[in-house]
């Protein structure tokens, strides 16, 4: 629709337009980021008098408030952290080699296997989640993190993205030649595929971990020691205590704390995630 | 590790190997709990008070019991409606911005951190934002202290039907924007450019070159994102569930499918969660079949 108003334009009024929308776009994107750590930063009190753009000297003492308080914070991101490096390199490598035995092997139920996975794709976990809730308990997994890291093996999404991906960027001529040097298959999937897989592989990894990180329906159903708990499942609990009594400036340290650690990650890795998407990408 | 000699038929073994771990992991995480989910949905079982009730077979029971209120039709209504306010702009502003930054005449300065800043939210952990966003709309927080200030009034977000659901439509918007804007825009990039020159040859403008090449051919991936998002929309959960603290208010308005079904597994209702997981499982199913149709789509 913008793009028929702009028909026989410029391109330097394009570009002007291109660059305002960015800008609102990006205020919007970081706006509440931007309110958050200055919150973090001021007290109860001054949190009350209203909201300016300013940021005060008080995140100290809110930090020493939370680190005292009655959440274990510091325990559940390591917790997150654990679980969702494990998961996401799990589910990275096994379902990546699943799409290479689709893509580089000729047997027998292929195509069968290949249609099942894109229709289990499209299933939410969710609906499993009595049967897998059950299925832990049988197991005597309740507040382990095996549940949360195993099942990431069988990562349907990220076997779609990596066949996809394989079509296009994985000639078998390349699988032919490691043979005919003598490399075994387990070898040539190791040593030549996943190398020439990198890209996809960054960027599902992200997609992993954050799937992961960001996790808090099953979590929550599995993980009810203190000690176990993740990240999502404290700032729940932060929730449905009672808000109102909470000292306000621990409240955004404890949200800022809980997601500080990926923003700065994020600014260390944005460039080559959104690289590795696009050099690399879903070509159509 | 040793080669066979007899080559085609020793290779193609070794699919099956590779194909393994994927497929024991998802028979005992999802498969078994699939068919033990539908096996409790046709059983009574539940606790009332301190009793335990059933388990006892009940047929259908469930099923009847959950599509005769009202309940599980507003949910899903209040799903859809909160995905769709959430989606529709999120697919117009991402292609916009896909074909922007894959337009080689714009040449766009600074593309690299306006990227990296639209998929920022996307990382960001969805109960958090949706705490941080309570707190941000909250009658005395630093959104109404900013309406004050700028003289328009106090609005009391969380009291509002529309505004709760544009909050968590909008919060789905950004945190999912980003995400699919770069997957549009590998795939436009991954066009062959030489069709683009022939059409500025032709002297086609910008807006004829998005409807007549990038549209058709970026078929398969706007297919990829709409599916995935149907999905993701269906399992909406953390974001309604910790901005209304899981009671979907301002009278259920804002209750969807998935926080319904939390509610029956907590309370250690199985028989209803069960059934509601079954219909969940169809809902799904149809949704993504009716996805396929309309988008005449030949999986391969």
């Amino acid at each position: 629709m913008k793009e028929k108003k702009e028909k026989g334009l410029s391109i330097g009024t394009r570009r002007v337009i291109a660059y305002i929308t960015l800008i609102v776009i990006t205020f919007f994107c970081l706006f509440w980021f931007y309110v958050l750590f200055i919150n973090a930063t001021r007290s109860h009190a001054e949190l009350a008098k209203g909201f300016t753009p300013f940021p005060s000297n008080k995140l100290v003492k809110n930090w020493v408030g939370v680190i005292h308080g009655t959440l274990p914070l510091v325990n559940g991101l390591i917790n997150s952290a654990v679980v969702a490096t494990l998961s996401g390199l799990l589910g990275i490598y096994f379902s990546t080699m699943t799409a290479y035995a689709l893509h580089a092997y000729d047997f027998k139920g292929r195509k069968a296997i290949f249609t099942y996975i894109l229709m289990i794709m499209m299933i939410p976990s969710q609906v499993t989640a009595l049967g897998f809730y059950q299925l832990v308990l049988n197991m005597k997994l309740e507040n382990s993190f095996i549940p949360l890291i195993i099942p990431s093996i069988a990562a349907p999404v990220t076997f779609y993205y990596m066949k996809q991906y394989m079509e296009s960027n994985l000639p078998l001529s390349l699988v032919e030649a490691a043979r005919i040097d003598g490399s075994g298959e387990f070898n040539t999937y190791n040593k030549v595929v996943l190398p020439l897989m990198k890209p996809a592989l960054a960027v599902q990894m992200i997609f992993a971990f954050v799937g992961s990180w960001n996790n808090y329906f099953i979590p929550a159903l599995i993980l009810h020691e203190d000690k176990k708990k993740t990240l999502p499942i404290l700032i729940a609990q932060l929730r449905s205590a009672d808000f109102l009594k909470f000292d306000m400036g621990q409240v955004y340290v404890m949200i800022a704390f809980s997601i500080l650690p990926v923003i700065v990650v994020y600014i260390f890795l944005s460039r080559f995630i959104v690289g590795g998407v696009a050099a690399g990408g879903v070509k159509g | 590790m040793k080669q066979h000699k007899s080559k085609v038929v020793s290779y193609n073994k070794w699919g099956y190997i590779f194909l393994a771990p994927f497929a024991i992991t998802y028979i005992i995480f999802s498969l078994i709990p699939l068919i033990t989910t539908v096996y409790n949905s046709f059983f009574e079982n539940y606790r009332s008070g301190l009793t335990q009730i059933g388990p006892n077979f009940v047929g259908l029971g469930n099923f009847a019991t959950l599509l005769s209120n009202g309940d599980l039709a507003m949910y899903f209504s209040n799903t859809m409606i909160m995905w769709v306010m959430g989606f529709i702009p999120q697919i117009l502003l991402s292609l916009l911005l896909g074909a922007w930054f894959s337009d080689p005449q714009l040449r766009l300065k600074c593309a690299g951190f306006f990227k990296s800043v639209i998929y920022l939210p996307n990382l960001i952990m969805a109960s958090a934002f949706a705490m941080l966003f309570f707190t941000l709309f909250s009658d005395t927080g630093p959104i109404n202290s900013i309406l004050i200030s700028l003289g328009i009034g106090q609005f009391k977000f969380m009291t509002h039907v529309w505004s709760v659901r544009a909050l968590v439509a909008f919060m789905n918007l950004l945190m999912w924007f980003g995400n699919t804007t770069i997957l549009l825009m590998a795939g436009m990039l991954g066009i062959d450019t030489a069709l683009f020159e022939a059409a500025q040859v032709d002297g086609a403008t910008s807006t004829q070159v998005f409807f007549k090449i990038t549209l058709p051919l970026l078929r398969p991936i706007l297919i990829y994102v709409m599916i995935t998002s149907l999905v993701g929309g269906l399992q909406m959960f953390d974001v309604p569930q910790i901005l209304t603290n899981g009671s979907g208010d301002p009278m259920r308005s804002s209750m969807t499918l998935i926080m319904y079904l939390n509610k029956h597994l907590f309370s250690k209702n199985y028989g209803l969660a069960g059934a509601l997981s079954v219909l969940l499982f169809f809902i799904t199913g149809i949704l993504s079949l009716i996805v396929f149709k309309v988008t005449n789509t030949k999986v391969e």
